[in-house]
Order: C-alpha cells, then structure tokens, then sequence
C-alpha cells in the first residue's frame, strides 16, 4: 500500500483515539463539574480535588484531537469549524468558566466562592451540551431542518448525562463516605438518561443517513456487528445493578467507572464503523481531506516518538495520584 | 462591519487575552524552580515561602493560559479556514510538534508539580517543575517558529496555491525566527522581573510584607536590571532583520512614507493616511538612518514604495513607541532600584516611597511591552497572512458577521472580566497573611506516608 493511502488512515485512527481519550478523561471532569450542583461546600472541595490534577492534561486531548483534523485533514478541518462556529465558541466558554474556576474558587475571596462554583458547574454543563450538540450535528452532516436541531438537543442532553454518569463513576472510585453515597444516587438518577440517549443515536443515525443504514443493516454485517449494541447493553444493566448493591462502595469501586469507560469505547466504534472512511459523512473521504503526504510522514515522525511517552507519563501522573483524592495543597 | 474585520477582531482579541498568560508563565516557571532550588540549597524559609506564594500565582496564569490557548487553537479553523486549506502543510505540522512535545509535558507534570507534596520525592518533584518549565518554553519555540515562517517564509513551494515544505529546517528556522525567539523570552523575563518586583514593593507599601518580600524584590531588580540591557540588544537585531525582510513594516514603524537619506527619528508625530506624511512630527535628525543602518545617511525605503501592501500606519507607529518607551522605562526603573537597594544594605524600609509606587504601578509594565510589540510585528504583517505571498483577505471565513459580531462581544466580555478577576486576585493573595505549612523538604520516598497506596 502507498504512503498516500495508509498515512490518512493512520492520522484518522490516531484522531479518533485522541477523541476518545479526550470523551473518556475530560468527560469525567465535565461529569464531576456537573454534578456539584447541590453538593455540600465540603462536597464540592473533594470533587474538585478528585479531578484537580488531571483536567488540564486531559484537556489537552481535545487540542490534540482538533490539532490532528487541522494538520491532517486541513481541509475538512475549515469546513467542519464553520460549519460549528456557534457550538464551537459555546463549548470554549464553558471550557474558558470551568478551567479558570478551578483556580479562582479558591484564591479569590471567600465571597466570591459560590460565583466560581457557579461558573464551574454552568462551564461544565455548557461544554457537555454543546459536545454534544456537535456530535448530533456531524453525525448527520450538518443538515438543516428543525427535526435535525431536536435530535441535536437531544443528544446534547444525552452526552451531558453519559458525562455525569461517567463522573459519578470517578467519584465512586476515587472518595468515601458520604460523598460516594451521593455519587451513588446521582448515578441512579442519570442512568436511565444516558440509556435513552444511547438508543436515540443508535436508532437515529441510520435513519438520517442511508449511508450508514446500508453499512449496518446488511445482511452478513448485521451479525458480525451485534456484540457491539448487545455489550452495550450488558455493560449498561451490569452497571444499573451494580449501583444497587452495597460492595460498589468498598472493592468494587472502579467497575461502575470500567463500565461506563466500556460503554463509551462501544459507542466510539460503532460511531467509527459507521463513518469509516468520510472525514465528513457522505462528502469527503479521509484521503480526499488528507494533507500532503510530505507534512504527515513529517508529523508521523513525531507521533511514533511523541505519543508514546505521552501515554507513559500520562500513566505516570495518574499513578503518583492513585487510590482516594486527598485535599489539594501546593507542594 | 464586515465580517472579515470582525473576524480580526476577534482573533486579534483572543491572541492579546492568551499571550498575557504565557508570557508570564513561560519565566515564571523558570523562576519557580530557582527559588525551590535556593531553599533547597539554603534551607532558609523565605525561599519556600517565596515559591508558594508565586505557585499560586503560577496556576491561576497556567489556568488562564490554558483555556484562552484552546479556544486559538479552535479559532484558527473558525476564523481563518482558508489559511489551513492553503499553508496547512506548513502550519499544521508546527502547531501538532507543539501539543505533542510540549502541551502535553506542561500539562501532565503541572499537576505532579502543584499537588505533588507528601506523594512524590523533592528530586521527582524538582524535575516535574523542570520539565514544565521546560514544557513551557518548547511551546514558545514552536509557535514563534510558526508566527516567524508566516513573516518571513522559506523552504516551501506553492503547487496550485497550496504551500508545500521542501525544507523542514528552512521552515522551522525562518530567517526572523532566532530573533523573535529571543526577543519573546525575554519579554517574558522582563514581564516576570517586573512582577516580582511591582507586587513586593505593592507589599512593602502597605505593610503587607512577608519574610520573603524583600528577597523577591531583589530578585525582581536583579533580573530586570540583567535582562532590559540584552532586549535592546536583540530588540535592535530583530529590528535590523525586519528591515532586511520587510522593509514596509519598518517605514510604518518610523512613519517614513517617502525614501530618504538621514531619516529622523520621530518622537513624536500623527501619521495620516490620507496625505501620505506627518502632521506634528517632533523628532531627532538622522538618528533613524543611524539606528537602523548604523550610517547617518544611511538610505530608510519609504511607504509609498510599498503602495497597496503596506500595513495601516498608525497602529505600528504608535505600538513600536508604546513598547520601546516602556522598554526605556524598565530600563530606568530596575537599574536606580537596584542601585538604590544595594546603597541601602538590601533593606527593605529605607527605600524611597516613590521607588516603591513607581514599581508597583509597574507590575504589569510587562504586559503593556509584550501587546505593543505584538501588535507591532503582527499588524506589520498585515495585508499579508503569510508575508508577501497570501493576504488575510483571502483565507478568511464566511460566517455572517452578525454570528462573529455576537460571539465577539461574548468573548470580549469574558475576557475583562477574567482579567479584572485576575489582577484582584492576585492583589488580595498578596495583601493576606501567610498561610502556615509545612517547612521541610518533601520526604524520600521510602519514608513516605501519604504515597501511592
């Protein structure tokens, strides 16, 4: 196979898996950041702790991810950015309010606290939702209508609730006490959300785009694809029951957080199998999007190298802050 | 207004809230590890203390720097599709080397640095703080690597009006780009230096001082004084350089719009675009031609030989006297400061109060510098994106402008209020009591309590 047809397939896999990096870690924080709503103020200081060394480094998976569509697909890179200009600076001023309320909540003074709380859970929501709304309007092409905006608001909800779901995941895992307990009923409050959701894109998708029906709904397809939505759904119900029973609060702990992880990987690959290979579904192929192939061997280069040790001290950071967040203070 | 000034605008507003933060954090991060390691070396407490406080500082900028650099990285796809559709060859690879070599390595050891205490050793801790530090000025080389192959492109070829590399060397190492390199990491000393400084005499003014003040206040002079003699320097290279490369730029700068011998040195003058020359011009005969040929009637290429490709001039001009006078300022302020402290035995309380104000309302003097001079460099560029080659006009997005408009006076409103919450708190950490921590030096790990469990 020529450099020209292998390198864009490569930059695209490596773009999904800085994405789903990016869904996966930021999302917890986003889920964390969403449900401080009502939280006690004690509550509120070991949530934001939970996730305090890590969200600027899982943030950087996004820039990572769009940095991927900007230098290898430059083409699609303009046209998807215009085509979301108003999702787009939403989500950058939610990104903008959380990020910054992480340190003015506690530098600022006392009473300007709740407004910095404020900002970080609105930030988070705003961020989530307008993910979301994204993902609604780039699985369907952009197109226009008003049946497109609801499904749009509707998976905007959705992806805010698989966030909150994932970051009461975290929080079970990562604290004790009563704010695990409250985590453990803010789970069970979502979940039937996110199972919504879930089945909305499911079912949607197709119907939007005969693109994707004729993938899935082809006859040999149709059953080497089943463990995709059946895992789905065993990971979900596994997950439902688990919430149930008293061990997710000792040793069981990290499985409400696997599975959730589990859930999200399934949706990425469906999603992947049915966009495979449009950079922009039914408009531009990955190698008609791809930069010239000169630009990426010269930053394949630098991903074979880079990407690795990213991983690696990336395992390192989490590891140095592993087992149940303590309070934050500077060294 | 049309949709693409309004898209200037925005990215112009967004690029000047970002460089604010880097520009700090770049030499603070430097810094940091300077007083971590003189504590280390001493054991003496102010050194500790010194480095907490400027932490906190150092995340909230780190946060700030953060955030507004991600929403760049998205505007460059909102506001400019056309650029990465043509020089996306060019520029995408130098912005992905950023985040893969430097984001990345900034973001994911901030978090060992700041909250590492009781779960890392001082020796990973210390190198957790080099490597963001390091991280830090990586992601200036790379994007000053970018902005320079936009000023003075190389090593490339154009095959149906896209940009190609030939020459990845000759595009990382652009003939501007070791000169703005150093020019912007010493703006970002100079910013620092002038910080340290402006919030310890701020403290010493209203009695708010800590055990280590007068300590960061000597450090603040000290660097300041070592730093300002070697911008003029490279300030004047980069400026000799520009001249070689883009000559309009300079004339804009100068506000020379005919070519002549022995150009003055205008202090002072109003350009007008209309009539091509200078109304109220005050300035110093020949002194132009000398500082930018090193020959008094050195020959100054004028506007006029630029008409149609020349940036708007007022905005240059004005900038370059904006960050050159601040530069003198600096220049005044942290050498008599120094002396003066020196001749005073390092204390603190004999100092003039008008030494003291004059330094706190300097604080942010770096700042002021930084923007005039981007501002310079950057609307010099102008009608260009890429110079001589491709004009912002060209690549710019069609979104109406009612969208840019809306989201423009959102972003514009974030940001002051952003900067009006950052400078408060930053002047309320540095008016509250010290808050008491732990004195010794992180524990090895074999001894260590609260580690990985």
């Amino acid at each position: 196979m020529s450099p020209d047809i292998w390198m864009p397939l490569v930059f695209m896999g490596l773009m999904g898996l800085a994405l789903l990096i990016y869904v996966v870690l930021d999302g917890y924080d986003l889920g964390v950041g969403m449900l401080m709503t009502g939280a006690s103020d004690a509550d509120k200081d070991r949530m934001v702790a939970s996730i305090g060394p890590f969200w600027d480094a899982n943030e950087t998976w996004l820039v990572l991810g769009v940095g991927i569509l900007l230098v290898a697909f430059p083409k699609a890179h303009g046209l998807i950015l215009q085509a979301l200009y108003l999702p787009v600076a939403l989500m950058l001023i939610g990104l903008m309010l959380r990020g910054v309320a992480f340190d003015f909540r506690v530098k600022a003074q006392t009473q300007w606290k709740p407004l910095w709380n404020r900002a970080f859970m609105l930030g988070s929501l705003l961020t989530a939702a307008s993910q979301g709304w994204m993902l609604a309007r780039y699985i369907t092409g952009f197109a226009s209508g008003w049946g497109y905006t609801l499904f749009a608001a509707a998976i905007a909800m959705a992806l805010a609730a698989a966030y909150a779901l994932l970051g009461a995941g975290w929080l079970i895992m990562k604290t004790e006490g009563t704010l695990q307990a409250l985590a453990v009923k803010r789970a069970k409050r979502v979940w039937p959300a996110v199972v919504l959701g879930l089945a909305l894109v499911s079912l949607a998708t197709p119907l939007v785009s005969p693109t994707v029906a004729a993938r899935w709904f082809s006859m040999p397809a149709l059953i080497a694809l089943l463990p995709i939505p059946l895992m789905t759904a065993v990971a979900l119900l596994a997950l439902r029951a688990l919430l149930n029973s008293h061990r997710v609060l000792g040793k069981l702990c990290w499985l409400p957080f696997a599975l959730m992880v589990m859930v999200m990987l399934l949706g990425f690959l469906g999603l992947a199998y049915s966009l495979y290979p449009y950079v922009l579904i039914d408009r531009m192929t990955v190698w008609q999007a791809a930069a010239a192939p000169k630009s990426l061997a010269f930053i394949l280069w630098g991903c074979a190298i880079t990407v690795p040790a990213i991983l690696a001290y990336t395992v390192f950071a989490y590891r140095v802050f592993w087992g149940k967040a303590g309070e934050l203070s500077y060294a | 207004m049309d949709a693409f000034v309004l898209a200037r605008m925005q990215f112009a507003a967004n690029i000047t809230f970002h460089i604010l933060f880097p520009t700090i954090n770049i030499a603070l991060a430097w810094m940091l590890l300077f007083f971590r390691a003189r504590w280390l070396a001493t054991h003496d407490a102010a050194w500790l203390g010194a480095y907490r406080f400027w932490t906190k500082v150092f995340a909230l900028s780190f946060a700030l720097g953060v955030v507004s650099g991600i929403t760049m990285s998205f505007q460059f796809g909102t506001n400019w599709p056309g650029f990465m559709e043509r020089a996306g060859n060019i520029a995408g690879p130098l912005l992905g080397y950023e985040v893969l070599t430097a984001f990345f390595l900034e973001a994911s050891f901030l978090g060992v640095m700041l909250f590492g205490h009781g779960r890392v050793s001082e020796r990973i801790h210390l190198v957790a703080t080099v490597l963001v530090a390091f991280g830090t000025s990586l992601s200036a080389f790379w994007i000053l690597s970018l902005n320079s192959w936009m000023q003075t492109p190389q090593g490339f070829e154009i095959i149906n009006g896209e940009f190609h590399a030939l020459d990845w060397w000759a595009v990382i190492f652009s003939p501007s780009f070791p000169y703005r390199l150093a020019h912007k990491l010493l703006a970002s000393g100079l910013t620092v230096a002038f910080m340290l400084a402006g919030v310890s005499a701020w403290q010493l003014l209203r009695h708010k001082a800590q055990a280590w003040t007068a300590l960061v206040l000597r450090v603040g002079l000290t660097l300041g004084a070592l730093l300002i003699p070697l911008q003029i320097m490279v300030g004047d290279m980069h400026g000799l350089n520009t001249l070689k490369y883009q000559p309009a730029k300079i004339a804009a700068m100068e506000g020379v719009w005919q070519t002549e011998r022995g150009a003055p040195l205008l202090l002072f003058a109003w350009p007008n675009e209309t009539t091509r020359s200078n109304d109220l011009a005050v300035g110093i005969p020949n002194m132009a031609s000398l500082i930018l040929t090193h020959e008094r009637t050195g020959e100054v290429r004028g506007l006029d030989e630029f008409k149609g490709a020349h940036p708007p001039v007022k905005p240059l001009f004005f900038g370059f006297r904006v960050m050159v006078g601040t530069g003198l300022l600096m220049l005044l302020a942290s050498w008599l400061g120094l002396w003066l402290f020196w001749r005073r035995q390092w204390r603190p309380e004999r100092l003039p109060r008008l030494l003291l104000q004059s330094l706190a309302w300097m604080s942010f003097s770096g700042w002021l510098a930084t923007v005039a001079g981007w501002y310079v460099t950057e609307i010099g560029r102008q009608p260009f994106i890429v110079y001589g080659l491709l004009r912002s006009s060209e690549v710019a997005s069609n979104t109406p402008s009612a969208t840019i408009a809306l989201t423009l006076a959102c972003y514009v409103t974030l940001y002051l209020a952003l900067i009006t919450a950052y400078i408060s708190v930053i002047k309320y950490m540095a008016g509250k009591p010290v808050d008491a921590g732990p004195v010794e030096p992180l524990p090895t790990p074999g001894l260590n309590p609260g580690g990985a469990a």
